[in-house]
């Protein structure tokens, strides 16, 4: 048994098309009032990127490929630290007022059942 | 025995990443649970970070001998990106957010890029892979050069759109020597040819024709499309980042940038249908050109009041709808808003936020801007779900907005607006309009609500004549005591 991954041809496709559709319904129902900080958390979440830049870094051989990865390390740190510290800001400041929401039926579709 | 360790902690810790990463998104989808879900999402993203240094055990044999180098390299390159950005994140000021948006989703595609530009330099991938990794790396590096040219027009480093006679044709030229590049490649490597400049060469005329593209194709997009263009290269650093998963052969990069490609797509869209524009005009028209358009005749006459006046007509009304845009934002007046709206709810007075899905100059933007400010967000109400009460409303009090409030986009046929769904803040029985002057809006369209019978207009920076409200209204309290 090994823990190695292999991922080709159509596997990778399947792959594709469920992660697409699964982005398009978990954003399919959110309200317009958390639009700015969706954005910016997909932003966040795109920022993944910075493990495949720390793992071309460690496999680089030659000093053009270590300067690039190091630029790519730097570049995806930016983009995660970035992305989380801005949509975190955001959030922390959506408030309720308190008051029962039932006047407000967008905000609180998420609880509803 | 270590390598298959490494395998196994890497493998589950990538697919926890995953999952955290998806779970999140999908928790910040309501007001309720938001914040737990970046949260949630940031766990994810840190386990997948740290496990990837376990990568240390597997490297290949040529860069064993780089290995120490490497992991400094990448701890330090690490320690400062996370550095800067969390610092900047930090402090940068909630007006300036949807730039800092755009940069950090430039940096992504960078980084995408980057590794796509080491893997060809390296010849690390074949076949399927080699055609993704070149794919990945243009997208990368549009997305990189398009966001870097969002940033700085939102910041207002570039203020002009720059427009040239055959832009057109010169992008698609550029766009076509990339890809003509990208084609020698692949013919080279899978052909066995022999290159006529050195490999390394044409690597940096293929990345360079793409970031040449990027910056190209986003210059003439004015102003207040910006958020339609970020919001496009967020979905398209997703991609570039899903196709260096595949060549990388690490499914939680796929799955994460797929997931944030579709999701992009479907804000664009979003956005998009609330300018009632399709995407494609978005990028291609030059939109925003008045010169084009000619204005019908307009009836009526502007009709200024005090501010103090406005303020104690509000303060006997039952009901007021507040539509807040870019212009409250830019005064910086969002705090002094909020106080005059508890001074009006302690005289018993309904008030309400009502919010345009492109106010402001990011969708979502004055949600978060009078969040910042103390308002519950269950006073603010988006257009579908207020605009039947207008008509029901005795004042309809607009600050700092302009084309979302406009009525030719209902009525004139020949108004570039027509069409867009716009906040009847016109069928309420009084409309006050604070605005700093007699400009036209960032469409560049007069507005004929100014105009209408029901509206009076009050002069000012929208800070100085809340103040003035705020004093008229306290006066009054005083007075009958």
């Amino acid at each position: 048994m090994h823990f190695s991954i292999a991922i080709t041809g159509f596997v990778a496709l399947y792959i594709f098309m469920l992660a697409a559709f699964g982005g398009w319904v978990i954003i399919g129902n959110v309200p317009a009032i958390l639009h700015t900080p969706l954005m910016s958390g997909s932003n966040f979440v795109h920022g993944i990127v910075v493990i495949g830049a720390i793992y071309t870094l460690l496999n680089a051989s030659t000093v053009p490929e270590q300067l690039i990865a190091c630029s790519a390390v730097l570049l995806g740190a930016g983009n995660v630290a970035g992305g989380y510290a801005v949509t975190d800001r955001m959030l922390a400041m959506f408030k309720s007022s308190g008051k029962q929401s039932a006047k407000h039926p967008r905000a609180v579709h998420a609880k509803k059942s | 025995m270590l390598i298959f360790i490494s395998h196994l902690i890497t493998g589950a810790a990538d697919l926890a990443a995953a999952f955290l990463l998806m779970f999140g998104l999908k928790r910040m989808s309501s007001p309720e649970s938001a914040r737990s879900g970046i949260r949630v999402a940031g766990v994810g993203m840190l386990v997948a970070v740290l496990a990837c240094f376990l990568n240390v055990v597997g490297v290949s044999a040529a860069a064993r001998p780089h290995l120490i180098v490497n992991i400094v390299l990448a701890a330090t390159m690490l320690m400062i990106g996370v550095g800067l950005a969390w610092w900047k994140g930090k402090t940068v000021k909630l007006t300036a957010m949807p730039q800092m948006v755009a940069l950090y989703n430039g940096m992504g595609g960078g980084a995408a890029g980057a590794i796509a530009a080491v893997t060809l330099i390296g010849r690390k991938a074949e076949g399927p892979a080699l055609i993704l990794a070149l794919i990945g790396g243009l997208i990368g590096a549009v997305s990189l050069s398009g966001s870097l040219i969002a940033w700085a027009k939102l910041d207002e480093v570039l203020k002009q759109p720059l427009r040239f006679k055959g832009q057109r044709y010169f992008n698609a030229l550029v766009f076509l020597a990339t890809l003509a590049v990208a084609g020698y490649l692949v013919f080279i490597w899978q052909g066995g040819a022999a290159p006529l400049l050195p490999i390394f060469a044409l690597i940096a005329i293929f990345f360079g024709c793409g970031l040449l593209f990027g910056v190209f194709i986003t210059l003439p997009i004015g102003g207040a499309d910006m958020p339609v263009v970020i919001s496009i290269y967020n979905a398209l650093t997703g991609l570039a980042v899903a196709l260096d998963g595949f060549v990388l052969q690490n499914p939680a990069l796929m799955i994460a940038g797929m997931v944030v490609g579709a999701a992009g797509m479907f804000l664009t869209l979003i956005m998009a249908q609330a300018m009632n524009r399709s995407v494609s005009n978005i990028l291609f028209s030059d939109f925003g050109d008045a010169t084009k358009h000619k204005q019908g005749a307009i009836k009526g006459s502007l009709k200024p009041v005090e501010a103090s006046d406005a303020g104690i007509f509000m303060r006997y009304a039952k009901s007021v709808i507040i539509v807040p845009g870019y212009g409250l934002a830019v005064a910086q007046a969002q705090q002094k808003l909020y106080e005059f709206v508890k001074l009006l709810q302690a005289a018993g007075v309904e008030v309400r936020f009502a919010i345009h899905p492109v106010a402001g100059r990011m969708p979502g933007q004055m949600d978060v801007l009078l969040a910042e400010a103390g308002v519950p967000y269950d006073l603010i109400f988006q257009l579908a779900d207020i605009n039947p009460d207008f008509a029901t409303t005795d004042v309809a009090l607009v600050i700092g907005a302009n084309d979302v409030v406009n009525p030719a986009a209902r009525d004139d046929k020949s108004s570039p607006i027509y069409g867009m769904p716009i906040l009847n803040a016109d069928k309420a029985k009084k409309v006050y309009v604070v605005k700093r002057g007699q400009g036209k809006g960032y469409a560049g369209i007069v507005n004929a609500l100014f105009y209408a019978e029901n509206c009076n207009m009050v002069y000012g920076d929208a800070q100085a004549v809340l103040v003035q409200m705020i004093e008229a209204v306290r006066g009054l309290g005083a007075a009958v005591a």
